[in-house]
């Protein structure tokens, strides 16, 4: 283990190295605190530049209340579900067919197709910007959920087959061979041997796609103009427009934006890091 | 027995024709409470005067308006939809989106009524679209300050440099803006250029006639050298929105603000009043140079694919009439466009109704008379100008380098 | 006959299976990534040689305008800015790697301690521009208050050619450096004690060690830390758009924003132009890609 384990060292460097980690962490997430700590300050305190010091008075209930009742982040909040859950099922879906495809078959142009998906994935966006919202605004998909939905399933095929490949190609071959000799058909392997052995995978990248697109602000801009589909990231934007240096509230509304994505990483924090650091263990 | 049958069903089958060719419908982007009640209003008393006709509107945000506007107007267009005068809606002429409405400017003397605004509805001698709003723009001012340094009302450049020079003297700021999103920084460019060389050079710069290295322009920027180097505007306006640079107009840190008479409204709501709260027509520069004023328009059109033309035409005659502009802009709290309207009774906009209506030309707003490409790069230089005075050549020669690209 | 066709049938199937399955497989993939990445990508070159204003028709100019952004200095204000972004903001790596090193512990607690230094990760970049705008605000901007607490008056970094970017990136390094450190945390579980241990025994200590043993050991982390903070790097969009949309006077402009604000913003709308700066973006990033591709492709013949 590197560095060396601090439990070896002198009593003393235990001691500063155990006090030391909360201070550094306390300075890591200032900007966080200060948020949280301005998200339950009241309108007065702000009003008199009290942005730093301790609140006069928690304001917790009102201002969260507040933010819920006089502006439409609860729309946003669900427009943001409404885009983010139906991506997540369909690039899934759509992955672990053609990772499948990838990792098992040999046919000519497997590894061109698997460069293409890898290629895809790191492409800027604004070169598909143009095209794509054009070609929404022709299926009349322009300004809907499900226009971003699509896109977005398409783009994050890229990554998600590459991790679905990678992750297919490492299962013993020996399974998927000796059930082709019992003769059970192409779908059937996939369906009932594969697709239990990569549940961890499936976990790994829901989780992360979740937070990718949850906080897609780029394409909500490109594809969606009106309340009606518009995600929590594009909202949060408008509606920093209309708090002018209401801070408490964009505070507010900062956190309950970040909610869905934290607590999701909390409760599945295993999986995050699994779906992130792919790859970064061998290779 | 038999003929009340025909006749209900003759009234049945008028009634279902009438609802289904009298369906209006219009797009708007006033979501906030005055615009939409006021809104509201005109719509009752439209369908009040026409009652075969059904209004059906969609109310739009303000911001993605701008954009859903290029979507609607080929893909799914409306009856009548909300826009603005001067080169804003030059793209949608020019491409063809939008109903020539020279007639219903024709048929009820607007042509006279409305002439303040003609001029920003015409494009290639023909009308566009009808106005039924704008506000007048000026110097808003703390009374209370200037009676305690006791500076008089500046009716020239120099009285206007005294008055800063003083207020500056006292430790106030003279001049608040906030350029972060740059269309401020232009409303001072087109005064003192409005000021220093008139009207038709201000037509005649945005229509791209007139090179920005133009002698004529040096003798803009010189002026403004005489705000921006003695520091009379207020420090790091270039990270305040034109809402943050109230707060020291209101905290009395600041005394001018060069602004639209919408900011009058959040002025007072912050505690300022008709006592402290004070307005000034942007003082003469050139003397004897007639006066033109900036007043940006709001209008109505016809997109080309409209399917209701018949009805669309009567409602932008109807929007036009004066009493109805009365009653619309009481609510707005801004000025109508029709010079038999009434006034509101509040004394800015008294005041601006009387500067406008002695007016020599109406300017739009410079991001609105020129082109989209220009307006941009304009008006990144104005900010730029006013950090870097110095910058004023390099700046120049850029925007003429726009200019070449832009007006192809 | 219809017995004789379906058994026909059937061979064909069985006999080619295996070589038509895969297609099976990949159809919806390839088609969405076709239409919504492959296509768009020829679509927008194509378009980079018309002008177009997304009403009236395209409008065909030849290389007018790659000439045009030749001769634009927002390009090339975009295009030095692109290259602060990616030379800033590999300092993610370094730093990813020395939290990293400070926290790969085990001490009690270290695990919330690891979850929450990777915390800021997990915020969306308009939360995290918000944030930072707040703190620059030279009025009353907690960097403000802490330069004025040295009684230094605090510039407007925001609204300062000179600083503006720097204050970006350091909003972007923010959630990257965390991302980088969880890369290196991996990577370090998987250290070989073995030749730690060997690497004592010879008297290799800090940095000798680190630099001899533990870094070739992390290569492929830092590899992936490299790959993902170049593509952030490019792909700064979110904060610019939030924090300044370019100002002041367009001096933080990057080309990626620089292109968003031509074809689509208010005062843009040039379909054509933007386009191409679009081109020249994707030009740039097929450097890196095809840099990357060809690592893959090594790997994969190793592999194979």
């Amino acid at each position: 283990m590197f560095p060396k384990p601090i439990e070896k060292s002198s009593e003393a460097l235990q001691r500063t190295y155990k006090a030391i980690l909360p201070i550094a962490l306390f300075i890591w997430l200032l900007p966080l605190l200060a948020v949280m700590l301005t998200s339950i300050r009241s309108a007065g305190d702000i009003n008199a530049g009290n942005y730093w010091g301790w609140p006069t008075e928690f304001n917790l209930i009102n201002n969260y209340t507040d933010i819920f009742l006089n502006s439409k982040i609860g729309l946003y909040i669900l427009n943001s579900f409404k885009v983010t859950i139906p991506t997540v099922l369909l690039t899934l879906t759509i992955s672990c067919l053609t990772g499948y495809a990838l990792a098992i078959y040999r046919f000519r142009v497997n590894m061109f197709l698997f460069f293409v998906f890898i290629a895809g994935n790191f492409v800027p966006f604004q070169i598909l910007m143009v095209p794509v919202r054009d070609l929404s605004l022709q299926l009349g998909l322009y300004d809907t959920t499900t226009g971003l939905v699509l896109f977005h399933s398409a783009f994050q095929t890229g990554f998600c087959t590459l991790f679905m490949r990678n992750f297919m190609k490492a299962l013993p071959f020996e399974l998927i061979e000796s059930a082709r000799i019992d003769g059970i058909s192409e779908f059937k392997i996939f369906r009932y041997i594969v697709l239990p052995l990569v549940r961890p995978a499936l976990a790994a990248l829901a989780v992360l796609i979740f937070t990718f697109i949850w906080n897609d602000y780029f394409w909500a801009t490109v594809l969606v103009q009106g309340d009606h589909a518009l995600p929590v990231t594009a909202g949060l934007q408008s509606l920093n427009g209309q708090w002018i240096s209401q801070w408490q509230l964009v505070s507010a509304g900062s956190i309950i934006a970040a909610f869905p994505p934290v607590i999701l990483f909390f409760l599945l924090q295993r999986h995050f890091i699994a779906g992130l650091t792919l790859g970064a263990t061998k290779g | 027995m038999k003929s009340l049958l025909l006749a209900l069903l003759t009234s049945a089958l008028l009634f279902s024709q009438t609802a289904w060719s009298g369906e209006l419908v219009i797009n708007f982007d006033g979501p906030d409470p005055a615009p939409k009640k006021a809104f509201e209003m005109v719509i009752a008393a439209f369908e009040k005067a026409n009652p075969d006709v059904k209004v059906k509107w969609n109310l739009f945000d303000h911001e993605g308006y701008k954009t859903s506007i290029r979507n609607f107007l080929s893909a799914n267009p409306p009856d009548v939809a909300a826009w603005y005068a001067g080169n804003r809606m030059a793209p949608f002429v020019n491409a063809g989106l939008f109903e020539d409405v020279s007639d219903v400017w024709e048929s009820a003397g607007y042509n006279k009524s409305l002439a303040a605004a003609a001029p920003s509805l015409t494009i290639d001698g023909k009308k566009w679209g009808v106005p039924y709003t704008y506000y007048q723009w000026g110097v808003y001012y703390r009374k209370d300050i200037f009676e305690k340094m006791g500076i008089a009302v500046p009716t020239n450049w120099k009285q206007f440099l005294d008055a800063c020079a003083t207020l500056k003297k006292g430790g106030v700021t003279p001049i608040t803006i906030g350029t972060k999103y740059l269309w401020t920084a232009a409303g001072v460019f087109d005064y003192l250029n409005l000021r220093v060389n008139g009207y038709d050079f201000h037509n005649d710069l945005t229509a791209g006639k007139v090179k920005y290295t133009d002698p004529k322009m040096q003798l803009v920027f010189d002026r403004w050298d005489e705000l921006v180097k003695p520091g009379y505007f207020v420090k790091n306006h270039a990270s305040l929105s034109w809402q943050d640079a109230l707060a020291p107009m209101v905290q009395g840190k600041a005394a001018m603000y060069v602004m639209g008479n919408f900011a009058v409204a959040p002025l007072k709501e912050a505690g300022l009043t008709d006592d402290t709260l004070g307005f000034f027509q942007f003082p003469e520069i050139t003397a004897g140079l007639a006066k033109a004023e900036e007043a940006p328009t709001d209008t109505f059109h016809i997109p080309a694919k409209a399917k209701n033309k018949e009805d669309a035409r009567k409602f932008l005659s109807f929007i036009a009439q004066a009493d109805i502009q009365t009653e619309w802009n009481k609510i707005l709290g801004q000025l109508p466009v029709n010079n038999q309207s009434q006034v509101a009774d509040d004394k800015f906009l008294k005041a601006g109704f009387n500067i406008l209506n002695n007016a020599k030309g109406i300017a739009q707003f410079y991001d609105r008379d020129a082109p989209a490409a220009m307006a941009k790069a304009g008006m990144e230089g104005f900010q730029e100008y006013m950090i870097h005075p110095d910058r004023r050549e390099k700046i120049l020669k850029r925007l003429d380098k726009v200019q070449k690209r832009a007006y192809k | 006959m219809a017995v004789a066709s379906y058994k026909n049938h059937k061979t064909f199937w069985h006999r080619n299976r295996i070589a038509i399955t895969p297609w099976l497989f990949l159809l919806p993939g390839l088609f969405m990534f076709l239409i919504y990445v492959i296509l768009p990508i020829f679509q927008s070159i194509w378009i980079s040689f018309y002008e177009w204003d997304g009403l009236s028709p395209k409008n065909y100019v030849g290389f007018e305008n790659y000439l045009e952004l030749i001769d634009d200095e927002n390009f090339y204000t975009s295009l030095k800015n692109n290259i602060i972004w990616l030379i800033l903001y590999m300092l993610a790596v370094p730093v990813g790697l020395f939290i990293a090193l400070f926290l790969n512990q085990t001490v009690t607690g270290i695990r919330i301690y690891k979850s929450l230094f990777f915390f800021p990760f997990v915020l969306s970049q308009i939360v995290v521009g918000l944030v930072f705008t707040w703190f620059y605000n030279p009025a009353n901007g907690i960097f403000a208050i802490i330069l004025g607490f040295f009684g230094v008056e605090a510039p407007s970094i925001l609204g300062n050619e000179d600083y503006v970017t720097y204050g970006i990136i350091a909003a972007g390094l923010w959630p990257q450096i965390a991302y980088c450190m969880i890369l290196f945390l991996t990577g370090l579980n998987n250290v070989s004690p073995d030749q730690v241990e060997a690497g004592r025994l010879d008297n290799a200590k800090g940095w000798k060690m680190l630099w001899y043993i533990i870094l070739p050991q992390l290569r492929p982390a830092t590899f992936i830390a490299i790959v993902v903070t170049v593509i952030g790097a490019l792909r700064s969009f979110d904060l610019i758009s939030i924090m300044t949309q370019g100002g002041p006077y367009g001096s933080s402009r990057v080309l990626a924003y620089y292109m968003y604000e031509t074809a689509l913003s208010e005062y843009g709308y040039r379909m054509g132009y933007g386009a191409t700066i679009a081109t020249i973006l994707f030009l740039i990033m097929m450097v890196y890609i095809t840099f990357f591709l060809w690592r893959m492709y090594q790997q994969e013949k190793e592999g194979a």
